[in-house]
């Protein structure tokens, strides 16, 4: 098969270069195969995280062609090997070497989002009965496999650095997916207004765009939530009668 | 999945079988049907028809053959390619989508209940499950030997050294069945924290020998500072090949011992194994470093499998195709001699316990 160039960003924290490898391509490839033949032959200190090479651990994670993506479901048959196919780390996360970031603010903020506090059974056995309606609903948020790309691509974050007031789509697909569970008793609302940031979100749908496991965060997730802080917070008779009750803004 | 070639290897879920998905030959034929081992007969299915009611929940109806043990379709598998009647790529035919003969909305309940491997195969391979068969092969399923272990306190003969999961052995006898790694990792990784929290309150922490650390420290290092440089993935994959190819689905004495001749080669090349670059997140470097532990488990996988000179579970010899119930009666222990090198000791097993016994002569 025919010959590709890599692209890939080469350095550390403070800085660093594009080098470009050129390796023969087979059948089938996906990129993060391609980065491991070059890794093989010709840089075997070329640092990037991977796993499972399935899509399933949201570890390779990298920008291609300056899109956010997952190395390992990228396939090569859908790019041009006309030019040098560019890759380089998140751009949302700090560098640490090469194609790998720290992403562990990630898991800073989901620390702090209160985790699910399902009412008591109520079932006669003991546990509890669901509709399967409301089951399907949160089914998709909890397919997230937490690769980060939406997290990478969203400009509040990306461009604007807002890492300290905006928790990203990332987590409001988990909030959401708290917030619909039908066992669940926990209020979020206030904490999305005030701490998450779900204001800054002007929907433009980009993280659904990368998503690979094609959740729909923008319509199903993010909207949903920002219609019930607006329900809550900003209905005018409900916030003029807040005023006076002296409860939560 | 055996196609395309960079995804050679990536895991098809039993649940696809489990689902309804039936193995055909290159001629069409549902070849499972063919090979059914006489201790499995009473619980297998005698037609399509049954097998079917079965993955629709029929209590009543016997599993079809495609759910036998995984040794033993693998070995199916194989018996196919090898008389030519495998699929374009070397691997046989998974087909979920007849499904649609049985039930309205077969490709919406295909996508529903596997939703994983639609996307897997559509997006890697251009293979729409819900409409044209998957091909498939045989894959390492699982590795069922591993450090031995107290099995209460997940204790390795180490102390202080706990392992649970797959490096543990000893749980899933000659052949893990499908869903077990889940519950074996909830409970026993649950002990294994439990016990060496435990351990770690009990006893004080023990002296460090400077020497040791220093000498390890420099050990790690020498791939840095090596003049004539192997390159440790070539060796890797070496040694990738010739275990498939030697100690790998079906196995016979001369091949393995040819393997132990090949691991000693490889461990020549690894003593060059060389690295450039630096010290942090750097592949090829911790590729030089694993290599010494990949041939390890290497040997102890092919010493075992000589010594086990019997067909059991995974483990299938061409030259000793029977199961030998004299083999049932100890585990094979391979521990380090004072020289350094592999030594191989039979440990009796203990009496079962009279209920599991029971169990056991139940399920017959």
């Amino acid at each position: 098969m025919a010959k590709a160039t890599l692209r890939i960003w080469r350095g550390d924290a403070e800085k660093g270069e594009w080098k470009e490898y050129t390796t023969e391509t087979d059948d089938g490839m996906v990129v993060l195969d391609v980065v491991h033949r070059v890794q093989a032959e010709q840089a075997p200190d070329l640092a990037v995280r991977w796993n499972c090479k399935a899509g399933k651990c949201g570890s390779c994670s990298a920008e291609v062609n300056g899109v956010p993506r997952l190395m390992c479901m990228t396939r090569l048959s859908e790019l041009s090997l006309e030019q040098p196919i560019t890759l380089e780390p998140l751009a949302a996360f700090p560098r640490i070497r090469d194609l790998v970031t720290d992403v562990s603010w990630n898991y800073e903020v989901k620390q702090k989002l209160k985790p699910f506090k399902p009412r008591k059974p109520d079932a006669k056995d003991g546990t509890w009965r669901m509709d399967q309606q409301d089951v399907d609903r949160v089914q998709e948020f909890r397919k997230c496999i937490e690769c980060f790309l939406c997290q990478d691509v969203c400009h509040v974050l990306r461009d604007h650095s807002k890492h300290k007031e905006f928790i990203g789509p990332r987590f409001f697909v988990h909030t959401a997916a708290l917030e619909m569970h039908p066992l669940d008793t926990e209020d979020r609302l206030a904490d999305l207004k005030n701490r998450d940031g779900v204001g800054f979100c002007n929907i433009t749908k980009c993280c659904t765009r990368v998503c690979p496991e094609g959740i729909t965060i923008t319509d199903n997730a993010i909207i949903p939530l920002k219609e019930r802080v607006v329900d809550r917070f900003y209905d005018p008779l409900k916030r003029m009668f807040r005023v006076f009750a002296g409860g939560e803004r | 999945m055996v196609w395309p070639p960079s995804v050679r290897g990536l895991l098809v879920t039993e649940g696809v079988r489990g689902e309804g998905g039936v193995l055909r030959n290159s001629e069409g034929k549902r070849f499972m049907f063919d090979d059914i081992p006489d201790n499995y007969k009473t619980q297998t299915a005698d037609t399509p028809e049954e097998g079917w009611r079965y993955v629709t929940g029929d209590k009543n109806a016997r599993r079809p053959p495609e759910l036998l043990t995984r040794d033993h379709v693998a070995r199916c598998i194989r018996r196919e390619v090898k008389a030519g009647r495998g699929s374009p790529h070397g691997g046989v035919f998974l087909d979920i989508a007849w499904i649609k003969e049985k039930i309205p909305n077969a490709p919406e309940h295909i996508k529903r209940k596997l939703p994983s491997m639609y996307h897997q195969f559509k997006q890697l391979a251009d293979i729409d499950i819900t409409v044209e068969p998957m091909e498939i092969g045989p894959t390492t399923h699982y590795m069922m030997g591993g450090v031995k272990v107290d099995p209460d306190t997940q204790m390795s003969t180490v102390p202080g050294l706990f392992a649970a999961g797959e490096c543990g052995a000893g749980l899933h006898g000659a052949n893990r069945l499908g869903g077990n790694s889940l519950s074996d990792l909830i409970v026993f990784g649950q002990r294994a924290g439990e016990y060496a929290a435990k351990y770690a309150k009990e006893n004080s922490s023990g002296s460090i020998n400077n020497d040791e650390v220093d000498a390890i420290a420099r050990w790690s290092l020498e791939p840095f500072e090596r003049d004539a440089k192997e390159n440790p993935f070539d060796i890797q994959h070496k040694l990738q090949d010739m275990m498939q190819d030697l100690v790998g689905i079906v196995r016979v004495e001369e091949e393995m011992k040819k393997a132990l001749d090949g691991l000693e080669a490889l461990k020549e090349r690894t003593k060059k194994a060389g690295v450039s670059g630096n010290r942090e997140y750097n592949p090829g470097w911790h590729t030089a470093l694993d290599l010494d532990n990949l041939m390890t488990v290497s040997e102890a996988v092919t010493r075992a499998a000589i010594e086990r000179k019997e067909s059991r579970g995974a483990q299938f010899r061409d030259d000793y195709p029977t199961k030998d119930p004299e083999y049932g009666k100890f585990n094979i222990i391979v521990q380090k001699k004072a020289d350094g090198s592999m030594e191989i000791v039979r440990q009796p097993l203990g009496p079962v316990r009279e209920d599991l016994q029971q169990i056991i002569e139940e399920n017959k």
